[in-house]
């Protein structure tokens, strides 16, 4: 089936049933309402507020909802340059995320440091926690961010949503079967 | 007595004070003082002079001379538009300096800065604490002995350091008398 099709469509019933996979439903959820964490470190945060304007708009990808809470945010985007001093912040508002959750490091300094080769400056978040899309530039543009979050959107719904639970559920099964 | 030139501030300022060396360059005019008795001489330049405005106090190393570190006090003149810098010597054995900070409020920050990146602690100092670096960093890191890429430290729940890789960065220039071809500026590691 073709990735841009994952709901079974009939016009005689529009409107009241719709056939698809339980997985795809909720992944088509997840990525539509995208909620991010903006962990606005340097320069790279002015661009994504520019991504957050009217001019690019964000809300065209359901990303609108940026949430300054880590319990009600769903992708963290780090953009800008993390020091060691700020990157246990960092880590722990991402501990305080709730799963489902993913991360974009925004631009060069937080996906590699950048040109902070320097004492202070932690060389990539990814040392720290899982990053799912790294976005190049220095800063990048507002339209390579809403790329990275495409890209994310694609990644979400090429993975089960149930994965955990399913595992869960076969443990408990394989459990009481021995 | 507000001083109206700036070679009128620095005649009255040697006529209290040991200057023990005086430097002008491109009209900028740089007194070196004694380390004792900067305190007093900063009250009267503020008070006296009319130096209200600190523009900034920053730390050198002069890593291999002796004394080895510098303190520089960026003062300016508001009504008369005058900027005199001051300069105290601080050897390694003796890195304390008295604060400026109950006299000019800015100082403080700036001198927590001197002393997180240089190891220079001022006496007196409300909150002498690091600023830019964590508590329990054990590093001064402007120092020139420390080396560019930083040194690994461990603080669990505080936060760690490691080096940082030099190749591809940064850019360091290496001051000799060599040709142009070794002297430019290029990434180099450094020890």
């Amino acid at each position: 089936m073709p990735e841009t099709m994952p709901v079974a469509y009939d016009s005689k019933i529009e409107g009241n049933v719709i056939f698809t996979k339980l997985d795809a439903a909720m992944n088509w959820m997840r990525k539509n309402s995208l909620w991010p964490m903006p962990m606005g470190l340097a320069c790279c945060a002015i661009e994504l507020m520019a991504a957050g304007a009217s001019r690019y708009d964000i809300a065209r990808f359901g990303a609108e909802v940026m949430r300054f809470s880590p319990r009600q945010s769903d992708v963290m985007i780090v953009a800008g340059t993390v020091t060691y001093k700020m990157a246990l912040a960092v880590k722990r508002i991402w501990d305080q995320m709730p799963e489902p959750k993913w991360c974009i490091a925004m631009g060069a300094c937080a996906s590699s440091g950048g040109m902070y080769r320097s004492y202070a400056v932690l060389q990539g978040i990814d040392h720290l926690i899982p990053v799912d899309v790294y976005v190049s530039g220095c800063p990048p543009r507002p339209e390579a961010l809403l790329e990275g979050l495409m890209k994310l959107q694609r990644k979400i719904d090429a993975e089960p949503a149930l994965r955990e639970q399913k595992r869960e559920f076969l443990a408990s099964f394989s459990g009481t079967a021995h | 007595m507000a001083a109206a030139s700036i070679s009128s501030a620095v005649t009255a300022i040697s006529g209290k004070f040991k200057v023990l060396k005086k430097t002008e360059f491109r009209g900028e005019t740089t007194l070196q003082v004694e380390r004792t008795e900067i305190k007093e001489l900063a009250r009267f330049c503020k008070d006296e002079l009319g130096f209200t405005y600190l523009l900034d106090v920053s730390g050198v190393d002069n890593f291999g001379e002796e004394p080895r570190f510098e303190v520089v006090y960026e003062l300016y003149h508001f009504e008369a538009g005058l900027h005199l810098r001051l300069k105290i010597s601080v050897s390694e054995d003796e890195l304390e300096v008295p604060t400026v900070s109950d006299i000019w409020a800015t100082a403080d920050w700036h001198e927590r800065e001197a002393y997180d990146m240089y190891g220079i602690k001022f006496a007196g100092h409300p909150e002498l604490t690091r600023i830019l670096m964590w508590e329990g960093y054990p590093f001064h890191p402007l120092r020139k002995d420390f080396p560019l890429a930083g040194r690994p430290s461990e603080m669990p729940d505080v936060a760690f350091s490691q080096p940082a890789p030099l190749a591809g960065g940064p850019f360091v220039t290496v001051p000799s008398a060599a040709t142009t071809k070794d002297r430019e500026p290029r990434s180099r590691e450094i020890p």
